[in-house]
């Protein structure tokens, strides 16, 4: 059945192609020539017609794009709404955009005004435009195979209470968001009830809560996406079959902030991610049956804090390095998998020579435990005496969680590690991004 | 007076300087910083491990050095009595020429591994680092001076050091771990931050940690410390206190000295 939709799908778009090869007419808007506005270009067009808007500024208010048009802005044109208006509204199915600079959409406290809304809708497009200081960015809602490439998205928001979001989705469907570069709205990525969409190479920085947020939004992928420096990192939740591979949380520093937060994630794929210099790198919470495999953990303040509501989660060819705690856990009981991991704490020995240590690792310490019932004593970190107790702790567990153990802790980092993690480059001020997927692609050679 | 001081400190300087226990402190610190410089990575990691080896050895060697050099000038002492000098310039004066060389010997073995290794990019917590080791120097110094005026015996003497040294570097923060987990019912962050103040190598660890990135993994809890510490305030409160435990020692000392029937 499915496939009979795309395939009639398929043909529609074919014929659409079709249709704008052979009748499209061309407008152009310039404010000194006949079309001297797009509401005007927009009257006047066909459905399928491309309108070409000129280098001006057009301050028209909120413009309603309610036929399947094209439309091209020809060296940044700039329209705005005046912090008075939401800026464009599509209604009409394949929409194109591209090349605008859209700002100053009207913050609102009743209405979700955006730069860019897109409603009901089949296949639209929105490529290549700057969406400066607008409350909303892109705001999609019900609408179904649209792309969002390429935009570049940014607002100075300074109080979660009056800012929207960089790119939200509501109820939508097969969508992908490529490429973009979202900063300072309230979240960089929201997404809601939307499913079998595709979140790739976008880079959400310095947004006021979340670098990406959603909720309930099932069979998605996300990818080589960098979230970093978010006031609250990442947060997932409520949600199954999510696949969250080679992505970057990196300096979510702060005292309620995390790397990666997933709250009743189950069945999901959490792979070759890089967690870097997060307060929390991940913290799982009622997440089940999750693949959390080959990424790296390195200088974190907890790398994995594991509640005892997270059953049946494997972690296995993780690279932890120097982070202060490795787990944390808040119960002696564990229903979690460890194997094959790499601890930088890991002190054991490796007589037969086969890479895996003859010692297993047990990730937690006993300080974890001791900060996790009374968190004023974190204050001892680093002490003597904390230390002690670790080592007595770590001879003869007693109130560690026994079954958290990592009976095949591996001896060497592994060999894709030194291209993966270059934190010198990364400091340096290298492109962080970069930095990662270059090693990425070695590793997918090895 | 004041140039007798500085004749005492003149003599002291050059005695300790010839000494051969203060070259190896120097050389232990150099190598130690390079060692970790050279194996240990980035700067900010070679601080943090750093700082664990100097809490833990300034403090004992300050107080061993001291006492025993204290003890072993005892006559020297006795002479010098005997001519018309002040007790108290020359206890002021044995003090800052024995603590004088030993914080030099710190600064210059820490120092040049970081002026040779490192660019400059963790000079907050380098500077966190030096300032606190000094003063923990003269702290422990003080404190090594109050025990030899207090206790004319040997054996006594060590003992007393050794427990003191054994009760700020670990038996206190047992205490602090008791306490918190008895009164884990009320908000802690304000008393721990009180009870951390009273001991000074807490005070320095606090101060290098909340120097370096470290902070931000604390949570909550941190958000407070940080507050505190972090802010101009705090560390200038935190290096007072610190000199402070300096000074209270050293003036104890000098009482007992004073008072002393030789």
């Amino acid at each position: 059945m499915k496939k009979r939709i795309f395939k009639n799908f398929a043909i529609i778009v074919l014929l659409s192609q079709i249709s704008i090869v052979c009748f499209a007419g061309e407008l152009t808007v310039e404010p000194n020539g006949t079309i001297s506005t797009i509401e005007q270009a927009l009257t006047q067009a066909q459905p399928h017609d491309t309108i070409y808007v000129n280098k001006a500024l057009y301050r028209e208010g909120n413009i309603v794009i309610g036929l399947p048009v094209t439309l091209i802005g020809v060296d940044w044109p700039v329209i705005d709404g005046e912090n008075a208006h939401e800026v464009l509204t599509v209604t009409a199915d394949s929409v194109t955009i591209k090349g605008f600079t859209i700002r100053n959409a009207a913050i609102s406290y009743i209405e979700e005004n955006a730069a860019i809304k897109v409603k009901e809708t089949l296949g639209c497009i929105i490529d290549g435009n700057r969406l400066l200081n607008n409350f909303f960015g892109v705001y999609m809602e019900q609408s179904e195979a649209a792309t969002i490439t390429n935009n570049e998205i940014s607002s100075v928001a300074k109080r979660e209470a009056n800012s929207g979001n960089g790119i939200h989705l509501w109820y939508c469907k097969s969508i992908t968001i490529r490429n973009n570069r979202i900063s300072g709205h309230r979240d960089g990525i929201y997404f809601e009830f939307v499913e079998h969409s595709k979140i790739s190479g976008n880079i959400s920085e310095h947004n006021l809560r979340y670098g990406l947020h959603f909720m309930f939004s099932n069979h998605c992928r996300y990818t080589k996406n960098t979230f970093r420096s978010n006031g609250a990192g990442v947060a997932v939740m409520y949600t199954h079959n999510v696949e969250m591979v080679e992505n970057i949380f990196a300096q979510n520093w702060g005292s309620a902030s995390f790397g990666l937060l997933l709250k009743e994630i189950t069945d999901s794929e959490i792979r070759r991610n890089l967690f870097w210099q997060n307060t929390l790198g991940v913290y799982t919470e009622g997440s089940n049956r999750l693949q959390v495999n080959d990424n790296v953990f390195a200088q974190n303040g907890w790398a994995v804090r594991v509640m005892a509501n997270s059953m049946q989660n494997h972690f296995a060819g993780n690279q932890f390095l120097e982070n202060s705690f490795d787990v944390a856990t808040n119960s002696r009981q564990n229903f979690n998998t460890f194997e094959g991991n790499y601890w930088s704490a890991y002190r054991g020995y490796d007589l037969n020579r086969d890479g895996i240590g003859d010692v297993p690792f047990r990730p937690v310490r006993l300080f974890s435990l001791i900060v996790e019932k009374q968190s004023a004593s974190l204050i001892l970190l680093r002490s003597f005496f904390i230390d002690m107790l670790d080592l007595a702790e770590q001879m003869l567990p007693m109130l560690t969680p026994e079954t958290l153990i990592d009976r095949k802790p591996m001896m060497k980092r592994a060999k894709w590690l030194a291209e993966v993690y270059r934190p010198e480059a990364m400091l340096g001020g290298e492109d962080q991004a970069k930095t990662f997927y270059d090693r990425n692609e070695a590793v997918a050679q090895h | 007076m004041m140039n007798t001081t500085m004749k005492i400190i003149k003599y002291e300087l050059f005695d300790v300087l010839r000494n051969k226990w203060l070259i190896g402190y120097a050389l232990f610190f150099l190598l130690a910083t390079d060692t970790l410089f050279r194996f240990g990575g980035g700067g900010a990691k070679v601080v943090l491990s750093f700082m664990n080896i100097m809490l833990f050895v300034i403090p004992l060697v300050c107080l061993i050095f001291s006492l025993m050099y204290i003890y072993n000038a005892r006559e020297f002492i006795e002479l010098l009595l005997s001519q018309p000098i002040r007790r108290s310039t020359l206890f002021r004066g044995m003090y800052f020429g024995l603590s004088a060389p030993l914080a030099l010997g710190y600064l210059f073995g820490v120092g040049v591994p970081f002026l040779l290794h490192d660019n400059g990019a963790h000079l907050a917590s380098l500077i966190m680092l030096l300032l606190s080791g000094v003063l923990l120097t003269f702290v422990f110094t003080a404190l090594a001076f109050q025990i030899a005026a207090w206790q004319v015996d040997r054996a006594k003497g060590f003992g007393a050091a050794l427990l003191a040294w054994l009760v700020f570097a670990v038996l206190y923060d047992g205490a602090i771990l008791i306490i918190s987990f008895t009164f884990a019912d009320y908000p802690l962050e304000k008393p721990m931050l009180v009870l951390t103040m009273l001991n000074p190598i807490d005070l320095a660890r606090i101060l290098i940690l909340l120097k370096s990135d470290f902070a931000a993994l604390m949570g909550y809890t941190g958000a407070v410390f940080q507050h505190f510490f972090g802010s101009e305030l705090g560390v200038v409160l935190a290096l007072t206190v610190l000199a402070g435990w300096a000074i209270a020692p050293f003036w104890l000392g000098a009482r007992f000295f004073r008072k002393r029937d030789f």
